[in-house]
Parts: C-alpha cells; sequence; structure tokens
C-alpha cells in the first residue's frame, strides 16, 4: 500500500511536469526566447517539489506512527499483563498483529484477539491517513509551485539549487552510516558496561569469557566478560595470517615489478587477483574441509595432537586470502618509486637486488607498512574464515595447534545463538565496537603513512 | 699527466640502436680520450642520451634495446659476455638530468657505492672516502655539518652536486654526465660546469648538453648529433668556429633547435 | 689515506669479481624468493579451486530408483472422485515402502526394514503422491514409479563409500542353509585373497596399537620424571594391554590358514549367488559362514555360478550398511537404478535432506536482495561522487564526508550487520530475514566502493570538457550530467559491477539479520524471509550429511560462475568503453 502511494506520489509529480511545462511554454506567449528557463526547467522544478514535500511526508509518516503505535501497544499490553517481561509482550503484539493481518499466531486468547481488532482499526487509519496526507502534500506543493510560473521565473537555477541539495544529501548519507554505526555501537555498549558495573577493566584485562552462563535479572557477572582469550585468539590468527601474507605478498610484488617478464605478468597479476575475488565464505569452506584436516593429519603423523579446529589453519587461510591484498598495494607503491632513483642505483653499478633491497624498499617503505596495516584490519575483522575453521570456546593459549577463538567468532555466536537476543546484544556490540575502534585506528594510520609516502613523490 | 690525454679510453665503431622497430642511432663511431671532456650537443631527440646510456650499458634495462656495433673500452668490448654490466658501471659513472639522491642520509648516498662494491674495508676509510668525494664535488663546505640529513633536503644544485660525489665515490674511471645542468638554475650551473672542469684532470668525462655555451665552456672535444647521426666529430674549437658540415653550421648558428 | 685512483683499481682486481659473483648469487636469491611467492599463491589457489572442484561432481547428478507400486483405490480414493484434495490425503509414504517390502520379500526385522527404506529418499513419497493428484487415472494401478535414491544410496552408486571388489572364485560352491545362516565351501581356496585383505587389516590394526602404545610410554616417562608414580602405573598397564592386543592381532596376522572371524570393524566379506547373498561372519581360505540376506531355505545346495566380493571399508565406517549394499546392488543388476543429471539442484529450495536440497531458493534471494543493493548504492554513489567531484568546496564539513568515506571502505562488514540489526530491523522495523534487509546493509557496505570508483572515473575527464562545456554556458549542474557523467560512466559501472560482486558473495552481515534461517520457499518479493548463496554454503557447510559436501561444492562453484560473470563484463566494459585521456 505504502509503495503504491509512493509510486503515486511520483506519478503525480510527473504529471506536474507535464502541466508546468506546457504553462510555461504558454506563458512565453510563442516565443520560448522570452523565458528566463526552458520550460522543462519550470517541469522539472515543480516536479522535485511535488516529490520531495510527498516522499518526505510519506517516509516520516510511515516510519514515525508506526513506531508510535508500537511504542503504544506495548504500553496497553504491560497495563494488562504487568508482570510480563520484554520477550512476553512482544510476543503477543506480533500475535496479535499476526491475527490481524489474518496469519497464523503461536497461541490465541482474548488479550491476544483484542489487541488485534484495536491493531487492526490503528493500523488502517495511520495507513490511510498517511496515503492522504502525503499525497495531499505533494498536490499542495505542486500546485503552489505551479504558480510561480512566469516568463521571469528563475526556475533553472532554483531546480539546480535544489538538484545540488540532493546530490549532497547523497554524499552525506556516508556520514549517516558512519553516525549510526556509532549510534548503535555505543548505546549497546554503555548498556552492556552498565549491567557489568562499569568494570571496563573486566572486559579489557579479564581471562574469562563466557558472558552469557552468569546473566541474573540483566546484570552479568563480571568476572565473565573478560575479552582477553578472544583479543589473544585475534591475535594469533592475524599474526599466522600475516606471517604468510607478508613474505609471499611482497615477493610476488617485488618479483611482478622488477624482475617478472611482461608475459610472466600478464598472467601473474590476474591469478592475484582472482584469489582476491574469491568470497571469504569460499575460503572458510576450504579452511574447514580441506586445510584443518590436512594439518591434523600432517601433525599426527608428526606425533602431534592438533585441534581439529587448529588456529593454524584458519590463520594459514586467512593469509592465503590477504596475499593479493598484500601484494597489489605494495604493487603501486613499489612501482611508484621514480624510475629516476632505479636508474641511480644501475647507474653506480648496483645490481638489482642491491637497489630493491637498499634504495626501493627503503623509499616505498610506508606505503608498505601502510598495506600491511590494512591486512591487519582485514584480517582482524575477517569473519567467515574463522566462523567456519576456528574453535568457538575461549581458550587463553599460545599453541597455534589448538582452538582458539576471535573476536568476530564470538559477535556471530552470540547474535545467532538462542539466547534472547536484549541479552546477546550487550557484549556482542561491545566487542564490534572494540573491533570497530581497532580498525579504525589502524586505518587512520595507515592512511597516515600513504600520505606521507605520496607527499615524497607526488 | 698530460702525457696521456691522447690515449683513446673508450672507442666506439659504427654503433646502431633499436628500440624496437625504432632505429635510434645509426652507424656512431667516436673515440673518448682520456682526461678529456667530450659533449655530445645536438637538438633533442638526436640520440646523444640514447648513445651516452650504451657507454655504461645502462640501456641493458630496456627490453626492446638492441645494440650493434663495436665498443671498446682500453681495448676491452663492453658488451662482451664476460663483462658484468654491473662492473661496467661502477667504472662508468653516470650523473642524471634530474638530480636524483636516494631517500636516504647525505653520507648514505656518498657511501652507497663504496659499501656495495666493497671499496673500503673500515669505517675511518669509508668517512675519509666520503669526504674526498664531496670535496671534490665542491659541496663539502655546505653538508659537512649535516651529513646525516636526508639527501632529499639540499636544494636542486646542491642535490646534483651530492649526485656527482656520489658517482665520485664509486671511484670511476669514466664519468658520464646527461644534462647535468639542464634542471639548475644559472649560478650552480656555472659551480657544476666549474667542478667538471676540475674533473677532467682525473677522469674522461662525457656530457650531454643541448647548450652550445656549455659545451665550447667546459670541453675539449665535441661531437654533433642530428637526427641519431654523428655528423660531427672533433676539437670543440673547431667545432664552434669551422664546422665542416653545413647541419652543424646551421646548428651552432640558432638556425634550428 | 685513500687515494681514488689506486680504489678504482679495486674494480679491475680478482677480490672485485669473487665479489660480485656473491652480488649476483645474492640477486639470484632475490628472484628465485619472488618466483616462490608466485609459485606459492598459484599453488593455493589450483588447491582451493580443485578441492572445490573435486567435491563438487557428485551433486551435479541424482539417483532414482523404479519399483512397481500398486496404488491402491480402496487405500488412496474410495469413492473414486478423482478430486485431488481427497487423493493428497492418502499415505504415500506407507506406499512406498509397500513398493519396497513387495520388491524384498525376505527383509522381515524392524532393523533391517529400516535400513531397507533408507534406500529411498523421504522426498519419493511426496513425489508420488505429485503424481497421483495431478493424473487421477492412475489410481488404482500398478505403476513403475522412479524413486528418487536417497543421500546414501546416491553415495553408494557413486562409490564413495568405497568400493564392493569381486574376487576372483574359480570352484564350485557348496552351501548348507539352516535359512538364516549357511555355511559356504569352495572347491578351490578361493577366499585366500580375501584372507590376505584381512590379515593386512590386523597388521594394520596391530601397527595402530603399537604407535598407541609408544604415545602410552611416553607418558609414562613423563609422569615417571615427574615423580607422579600413581599415573605413570595408570600409563604403563595401558601400555601393556595395548602391546598384548598388537601382539595377538600380529599372531592372528602370521598364522597359516585357519579361520577369522569378522565384525563391524573389519572388511566385510559377501558371497553373491544371484540374488542371494551370504555376510560372512567367520572365512578360511576356503570358505566360511555367515548371515543369509534373501531367500535360502533349508537346503544343501551345489553351484558354479556365485562370487565373493569383499569391501574394504569396515561398516563401522560407512553410513552404508551391507544389507543395503546387498539391497542396492540387486536392484542395479535388475536394471532399475540410473544416475541423471540433477535438475532438482538448480530449481529446488533448501532442504534437511541433501539429495532433495537445492539452490534456486538460495539464487532467487541472491538476486532480490542484488536488486535492493543496486537500486539503492547506485544512484546515491553515483551522485555522492559527483557531489564530491564537481561541487564539493574544500571545506570543514566536505573534507568530514571524505574521511568518513575512506573509513567507512575499511570497517569489518560485520560491523555493518550489526549496523543492520540495530539501526535499519530494530530502529526502522525492516522485516528480519528479508531481502530488502540485506539489501540494505549490502547498500550501505558497497556505496564507500561505488563512490570511490566513480570519483576516480570522474576524475580522469579532463578539465578541458568541462571548460569547453562552461565556456558555451552550461551551468555547473548541465557540465556535470550532460559531459562529465557521461565520460566517466564506463569506469563508474566497472567500478559498481566489481562492488557488486563483493556484495553478492558476502556473507557475515547478512549472518547478523537473520538471513541464516532455514527458509524451504522460494521468495516472491524483496520482503518475504530469504537467503543468500553464500549464506547458503555456510549453512550446508555446517551439515554432518556427507552428501551435503558436494552440494556445497557445487553451490560454491554456482557462485563462483557468477563472480566470474560479473567480473568478466567489468573487464569487458573496461576494454571496451575505457577511455585514456
Amino acid at each position: 500500500m505504502l509503495a503504491l502511494t509512493a509510486l503515486l506520489i511520483v506519478g503525480l509529480a510527473i504529471g506536474f511536469f507535464i502541466l508546468s511545462r506546457a504553462k510555461a511554454i504558454s506563458a512565453s506567449q510563442g516565443v520560448l526566447a522570452n523565458l528566463h528557463s526552458r520550460p522543462s526547467y519550470h517541469g522539472t522544478y515543480v516536479m522535485l517539489w511535488a516529490m520531495i514535500v510527498g516522499l518526505a511526508l510519506l517516509l516520516a509518516l510511515a516510519l514515525g506512527w508506526n513506531a508510535y503505535l508500537h511504542a503504544k501497544f506495548i504500553a496497553d499490553i504491560r497495563a494488562v499483563l504487568p508482570d510480563a517481561r520484554d520477550i512476553q509482550i512482544n510476543l503477543v503484539l506480533s500475535d496479535a498483529m499476526a491475527i490481524a493481518a489474518g496469519q497464523v499466531s503461536s497461541k490465541i486468547d482474548p488479550l491476544r484477539e483484542a489487541t488485534a481488532v484495536s491493531f487492526a482499526r490503528a493500523d488502517a487509519v495511520r495507513i490511510w491517513a498517511t496515503v492522504a496526507i502525503s499525497l495531499g502534500g505533494a498536490f499542495i506543493a505542486g500546485v503552489v509551485g505551479m504558480r510561480n510560473i512566469s516568463a521571469d521565473w528563475r526556475a533553472r537555477n532554483r531546480s539546480e539549487r535544489i538538484i545540488r541539495g540532493i546530490l549532497w544529501a547523497s554524499a552525506a548519507v556516508a556520514v549517516l552510516t558512519t553516525l549510526g554505526i556509532v549510534l548503535s555501537l555505543i548505546f549497546e555498549t554503555f548498556n552492556f558496561f552498565a549491567s557489568i558495573g562499569w568494570r571496563v577493566d573486566k572486559f579489557l584485562f579479564g581471562t574469562r569469557w563466557s558472558p552469557l552462563s552468569g546473566v541474573h535479572d540483566g546484570q552479568m557477572d563480571m568476572d565473565k566478560v573478560g575479552a582477553v582469550p578472544l583479543f589473544a585468539g585475534t591475535l594469533m590468527i592475524t599474526g599466522i595470517a600475516m606471517l604468510v601474507a607478508v613474505p609471499i605478498g611482497l615477493f610476488a610484488a617485488i618479483y611482478l615489478s622488477d624482475f617478472a617478464s611482461p608475459k610472466v605478468r600478464a598472467w601473474a597479476k590476474p591469478m592475484l587477483e582472482v584469489l582476491a575475488g574469491i568470497p571469504t565464505v569460499v575460503y572458510g569452506f576450504f579452511a574447514a574441509i580441506t586445510v584443518a584436516p590436512f594439518i591434523r593429519n600432517t601433525g599426527e603423523a608428526l606425533g602431534l595432537s592438533v585441534a581439529s579446529e587448529s588456529a593454524l589453519a584458519a590463520g594459514i587461510v586467512m593469509g592465503i586470502m590477504i596475499i593479493p591484498f598484500i601484494s597489489s598495494l605494495s604493487d603501486d607503491v613499489i612501482n611508484a618509486v621514480p624510475q629516476s632513483l632505479r636508474d641511480g642505483s644501475y647507474g653506480l653499478g648496483a645490481t638489482k637486488a642491491e637497489t630493491i633491497r637498499q634504495v626501493v624498499l627503503p623509499a616505498a617503505l610506508p606505503g608498505i607498512v601502510s598495506a600491511v596495516l590494512l591486512g591487519v584490519s582485514r584480517a582482524i575483522g575477517e569473519t567467515m574464515i574463522v566462523v567456519m575453521a576456528a574453535g568457538q570456546g575461549a581458550n587463553l593459549t599460545a599453541n597455534p595447534l589448538e582452538a582458539v577463538t576471535t573476536v568476530t567468532v564470538q559477535i556471530v555466536m552470540l547474535i545467532t545463538g538462542d539466547t534472547e537476543a536484549s541479552t546477546a546484544a550487550g557484549p556482542a556490540f561491545t566487542l564490534a565496537f572494540t573491533l570497530f575502534c581497532i580498525t579504525l585506528a589502524l586505518n587512520i594510520l595507515a592512511l597516515r603513512f600513504v600520505r606521507k609516502y605520496r607527499e615524497k613523490y607526488d | 699527466m698530460s702525457d696521456m690525454t691522447d690515449t683513446v679510453k673508450i672507442s666506439t665503431k659504427n654503433v646502431d640502436v633499436f628500440y624496437g622497430d625504432n632505429h635510434a642511432i645509426n652507424d656512431v663511431s667516436v673515440d673518448i680520450l682520456h682526461n678529456t671532456v667530450t659533449a655530445f650537443i645536438g637538438p633533442s631527440g638526436c640520440g646523444k642520451s640514447t648513445f651516452l646510456r650504451c657507454l655504461n650499458r645502462m640501456n641493458d634495462t630496456i627490453d626492446s634495446c638492441k645494440i650493434t656495433g663495436d665498443l671498446l673500452m682500453d681495448g676491452e668490448d663492453i658488451y662482451a659476455k664476460s663483462v658484468d654490466p654491473v662492473q661496467l658501471r661502477a667504472k662508468v659513472g653516470m650523473v642524471f638530468q634530474k638530480p636524483n639522491p636516494f631517500p636516504k642520509s647525505i653520507f648514505d648516498n656518498v657511501a652507497y657505492g663504496p659499501r656495495i662494491h666493497g671499496l673500503v674495508g673500515n669505517k675511518t676509510d669509508l668517512e675519509e672516502v666520503v669526504e674526498k668525494s664531496l670535496r671534490r664535488a665542491a659541496i663539502w663546505k655546505e653538508v659537512k655539518d649535516r651529513l646525516h640529513a636526508p639527501g632529499t633536503s639540499l636544494s636542486g644544485g646542491q642535490q646534483q652536486r651530492l649526485c656527482i660525489a656520489r658517482a665520485i665515490a664509486t671511484a670511476p674511471e669514466v664519468l658520464l654526465m646527461d644534462e647535468p645542468a639542464s634542471a639548475l638554475d644559472p649560478i650552480a650551473t656555472a659551480q657544476i660546469e666549474e667542478l667538471i672542469d676540475e674533473l677532467r684532470h682525473n677522469y674522461s668525462v662525457v656530457i650531454v648538453t643541448h647548450s652550445m655555451q656549455q659545451a665550447a665552456r667546459v670541453s675539449q672535444k665535441t661531437a654533433f648529433f642530428h637526427l641519431g647521426d654523428m655528423v660531427e666529430y672533433g676539437d670543440t674549437s673547431t667545432i664552434f668556429t669551422n664546422p665542416v658540415d653545413q647541419r652543424t653550421q646551421d646548428y651552432i648558428t640558432g638556425r634550428f633547435g | 689515506m685513500v687515494s681514488m685512483t689506486e680504489l678504482s683499481k679495486i674494480h679491475n682486481s680478482p677480490e672485485s669479481a669473487a665479489r660480485l659473483k656473491k652480488r649476483r648469487a645474492a640477486e639470484w636469491r632475490l628472484k628465485a624468493y619472488g618466483i616462490l611467492a608466485i609459485v606459492l599463491a598459484g599453488a593455493a589457489l589450483i588447491t582451493l579451486m580443485w578441492s572445490v572442484v573435486s567435491k563438487a561432481s557428485g551433486a551435479f547428478t541424482e539417483s532414482y530408483i523404479s519399483l512397481p507400486v500398486y496404488l491402491e483405490a480402496d487405500e488412496i480414493d474410495p469413492d473414486n472422485t478423482g478430486d485431488p484434495t481427497i487423493i493428497g490425503r492418502a499415505n504415500y509414504g506407507g506406499l512406498s515402502k509397500d513398493a519396497l517390502k513387495a520388491a524384498f520379500p525376505f527383509v522381515k526385522s524392524r532393523g533391517d526394514k529400516r535400513e531397507m527404506y533408507d534406500i529411498i529418499s523421504g522426498g519419493a513419497a511426496f513425489e508420488l503422491r505429485e503424481l497421483a493428484m495431478t493424473t487421477p487415472s492412475v489410481v488404482g494401478q500398478t505403476l513403475d514409479f522412479r524413486f528418487l535414491a536417497s543421500d546414501i544410496a546416491d553415495l553408494y552408486l557413486k562409490g564413495s563409500y568405497g568400493e564392493l571388489i569381486e574376487q576372483n572364485a574359480g570352484g564350485n560352491l557348496t552351501v548348507e542353509s539352516s535359512g538364516k545362516t549357511a555355511v559356504v565351501n569352495s572347491s578351490a581356496a578361493d577366499f585366500a585373497f580375501v584372507m590376505a585383505r584381512l590379515k593386512e587389516d590386523l597388521r594394520g590394526k596391530a601397527a595402530f596399537n603399537r604407535d598407541q602404545a609408544a604415545l602410552q610410554e611416553n607418558g609414562r616417562a613423563v609422569f615417571v620424571e615427574r615423580g607422579d608414580l600413581v599415573e605413570a602405573a595408570k600409563r604403563e598397564a595401558e601400555r601393556d594391554r595395548l602391546i598384548a592386543l598388537a601382539i595377538e592381532l600380529e599372531a592372528r596376522a602370521a598364522q597359516d590358514g585357519g579361520t577369522e572371524v569378522l565384525d563391524k570393524s573389519s572388511p566385510s566379506v559377501l558371497v553373491r549367488m544371484g540374488e542371494t547373498w551370504v555376510k560372512l561372519t567367520a572365512v578360511s581360505a576356503t570358505g566360511g559362514e555367515g548371515d543369509v540376506i534373501g531367500t535360502l531355505r533349508n537346503v544343501k545346495l551345489a553351484t558354479g555360478d556365485w562370487q565373493v566380493y569383499s569391501q574394504d571399508l569396515p561398516e563401522a565406517s560407512r553410513k552404508v550398511s551391507d544389507l543395503q549394499i546387498v539391497l542396492i546392488e540387486n536392484l542395479r543388476s535388475a536394471g532399475v537404478v540410473e544416475t541423471v543429471f540433477n535438475t532438482r539442484f538448480f530449481t529446488a529450495g533448501d532442504s534437511r535432506e541433501p539429495e532433495l536440497a537445492g539452490i534456486w531458493g538460495a539464487a532467487v534471494g541472491s538476486f532480490w536482495t542484488m536488486l535492493v543493493t543496486i537500486l539503492l548504492a547506485f544512484p546515491i554513489g553515483v551522485m555522492a561522487a559527483v557531489y564530491l567531484e564537481e561541487f564539493a568546496k574544500k571545506n570543514l564539513m566536505n573534507t568530514f564526508i571524505e574521511v568518513n568515506i575512506n573509513n567507512l571502505a575499511a570497517v569489518p562488514s560485520i560491523v555493518y550487520g550489526l549496523l543492520g540489526l540495530a539501526v535499519f530491523l530494530g530502529f526502522f522495523g525492516v522485516p528480519r530475514s528479508a531481502p530488502l534487509a540485506g539489501g540494505i546493509v549490502l547498500a550501505v557496505m558497497t556505496l564507500p566502493t561505488i563512490i570511490i570508483a566513480s570519483r576516480a572515473a570522474m576524475a580522469a575527464v579532463p578539465p578541458s570538457i568541462r571548460d569547453a562545456a562552461l565556456g558555451i554556458g552550461a551551468s555547473k549542474l548541465q557540465t556535470a550530467f550532460h559531459h562529465v557523467l557521461p565520460l566517466s560512466m564506463p569506469g563508474i559501472l566497472t567500478g559498481t559491477i566489481i562492488g557488486m560482486a563483493r556484495a553478492l558473495g558476502e556473507t557475515a552481515p547478512l549472518i547478523m539479520i537473520g538471513m541464516v534461517a532455514f527458509i524451504v520457499d522460494v521468495p516472491t518479493g524483496i520482503t518475504d524471509s530469504a537467503t543468500v548463496l553464500p549464506v547458503q554454503i555456510y549453512r550446508w557447510s555446517d551439515f554432518p550429511e556427507r552428501a551435503f559436501e558436494a552440494r556445497t561444492s557445487a553451490a560454491i562453484l554456482v557462485l563462483l560462475v557468477f563472480l566470474v560473470l560479473m567480473n568478466g563484463l567489468a573487464v569487458f566494459l573496461r576494454k571496451r568503453f575505457e577511455r585514456r585521456w
């Protein structure tokens, strides 16, 4: 219904476009040059106004009124069931909504049926009022806009200003996204820390992670929210990944930029790009089905006991995933080192290896450091490989053959687990906020290095 | 030393250079004499830089480049299989058009050559070589108090003299200079020219320039290149006062350039 | 004093030549490391591809077993109404079982019957029902129905549970049967080869026990060192037990002739006489005794028409039992088993039964999700890029927007999932598990990629074009939309496609917003519950049934095909239209 209304508003706006265009043409008294703006701009101007007013009203009413109704009915149900828990009240409401929509509900009782009746009534009022108000608003905006049309009316400048506003709003979506991320993460993080009595140190430095096992009346057991095993696990897997990715990626980049013939480059570079384009879930499958059993069997042949979800397997596969990342970024910065520096070194009788080691790499170092930092940031935030191939239990160990868990694995487990969403959200969002801060810091640091590098050679 | 002035250091005969299908140098024969400054002049794109880069095999780094003809240094074929270009370039140093100091300290820039070639055994000797090279490149006074500042922090003229010091420190026998002053202001240019005249006493210097005045000022021998041909080669004074070829005359009188 | 002229002589010295050799060696080493790096990366890619492709093949075929089934009219539609709703109510599972019972009347015990029923899929009954409902005329008839084989039967037919190997049997077989069990004896040493295999198996087990004993011995030594004699004694006892076991096994293996007892952990030996089989429980070089599978009354007979089979994978290590193998082999000999291309995999929705599961539901879910993503991300991304590249002045606000976009590109995808969970689901009330929610999250995630690529494409348009347009009186907006945007469109589209390809393979954020639920129906719109291909892959990879491994790999192949197509399109656009200025 509401989607249809949006289409109707667009249709109405197009109608205004045609009308306004015609009115502008008639205002020109036959000579189009009399107009300040071409007729289409008059049409566009009115159309934009009608559309913006109509759609804005629609969106605001659809969302706001809906939220209001939910809040109101939750309050009403709570008045009837004062002792019920949040989840039960929500269940009653969603059942009532299902009954109102003629769908199957988990249970039918008088309260649900009564709520369903009044909800259906209120919802119908909401929908029809929303339709009427937004269509009416669009219509009024169009009529008002059309009254302005005259030969002198600067429709072009005005519509361009509106379009620029729309362009700006599109760019501002990025800011809204960041704001949304930060606010939603901070909100839950705040709740979580409040539930452990603001003992942030227990979260950052505690060594026992089992947050859902100690929940009591919304308070968490502060001795079971220590995230150190998660940080250590993340660090270990990231470390293994970088041990794989940095040497391979860097040597590959050096070889491709300074040694390889164009022929080798022509197939080696696309090969690395293919590696970069493989979805992480495929890497996860590869880690779980192929690499982990291989490492386990190899370990057993050597007389070592290897967990089937060892940190080593997840780390190696994550390293493979990050190779192209490191190699392409390093390749870029190595190629950007001016040829004149290489010539200077060759001119003194240096070999290629000496030139690379002593001139090219030191010159490209900031760029390479930034590539490695971005790689670390990727590894820390990577989810699927570790969800599919790393362990789930918090285990504080330095042995890469044992199973460890990571921050991202715990977020997935908390969110997809059976525990009530409101309880699990706290620790999950707090972990995500930590993750966000770390990757943000790494990214800013990396960009700073890149800028330093650019200043030198651009 | 003057008795050695007429000995040939590098002799080239019938040299052709191709870039893919492009015939860049056509049948050039020039002798570079010991302790002499030889200037290669000519309009841009005439092949003088390309030819210069043949003398220390810098063209090897370009895949499509092919060179034929005889190039002999002290009677030995530069392009012989047994000659390692790395070794050759240690003996035939090069200074480039744009100053290109490494992103290292002034000291490390100059010490780079001696270090990779293992010229000196200990730190004191290395410091001495660096100092001598900087003195010879007439920049010692300006940098002696900040040897550990980055080479890129110097001015353009200073950077170019640093690059010359860097080339000298490798102890070459021949010094190739590819328009070493083209990116510099007149004062820095004068300093470099003075320096080139100094260097003549110890090295054979080959300088590529498109400034005829510069060639006249610093060189004893001049070769005039035009469209890949070496048109004329002789004493600088003769070339500038009494050229044989019409094209040379047109060029030095400024009819084209 | 160092003399520079003296120094220059070093270049011609033998020391210098020796040094040069070392320097060249160092150069060669660096090059070798580079080649090694490329080779390792290539090997990783090939291993990955191979492990996916080699596992996927099983998912592209499925097996059917044709059996006569009697659709008894009294059961299904006693009043002969022909009404599909009435016909649909009958017990087709029972009818399917009856068909199996009729085919194998000798299967009597409840456990055996359950094993027998397990060779056809639970979904076959639904297909039978479907057939009866769409063509009521079949009711009351006996028809040859193609029952879909179950996952274990299918895997066995594809050889995933090891092969049934026929051994040479030249002698005449005498069989003495009591009905349930039988003693078989060959006139020749036809079981000698089987015996050899069994002994090999015994030696393997003995070696395993010795390895285990060695581990216990290590443990004992450690505890002795620590002074914990109680634990050490435990290890010692365990070690001795294992060694004794190994010695016994080795003795059995070394023994010449004699009889070997078979159990679930040893290879199976089956004797076949036409449709009747004997599963041996004890075997010697010339014969043995075992359980009869089939009909063999109290008889004593001699036959030359028989075979002996061995199956090396012990019954305990495979999902398919000896009984099921015998039944399937009998069906195979009867020529009623066929293996065909698995169209179901491409047209069905998800299922908990591997043989019924398909990717169509997930593929359609991916389509709806991508539709939402591109409809949101492309216009917003391009408009944002136009603003930033063509209009934004260098002020604090615009710098802030730029920094934001750059940082958003590096935010882990799972964080976007939580954003979707908290803001779009929690705050705006977008339905959970729906392509709408997934599409919005992926759009937000893809935006920075599209904006950055679009800006780069627009920045590559030379200023002279803008000057030309502005010079003839076009406004800035007209310049941007009439000239810059069309000229940079190939670059923008390339960036968008690459961003969409990445979104298509994204899994983690969608798991956060509930697209990981088990959804059988194919979604019909953007607000239906749905899942997407990569999440389907994730779910299947987690299932214990072995047949899902092939399906997971096959789903990966399908996803990779889509990604290759999209990236191919991007490369094509770049090659065909992109201009270098």
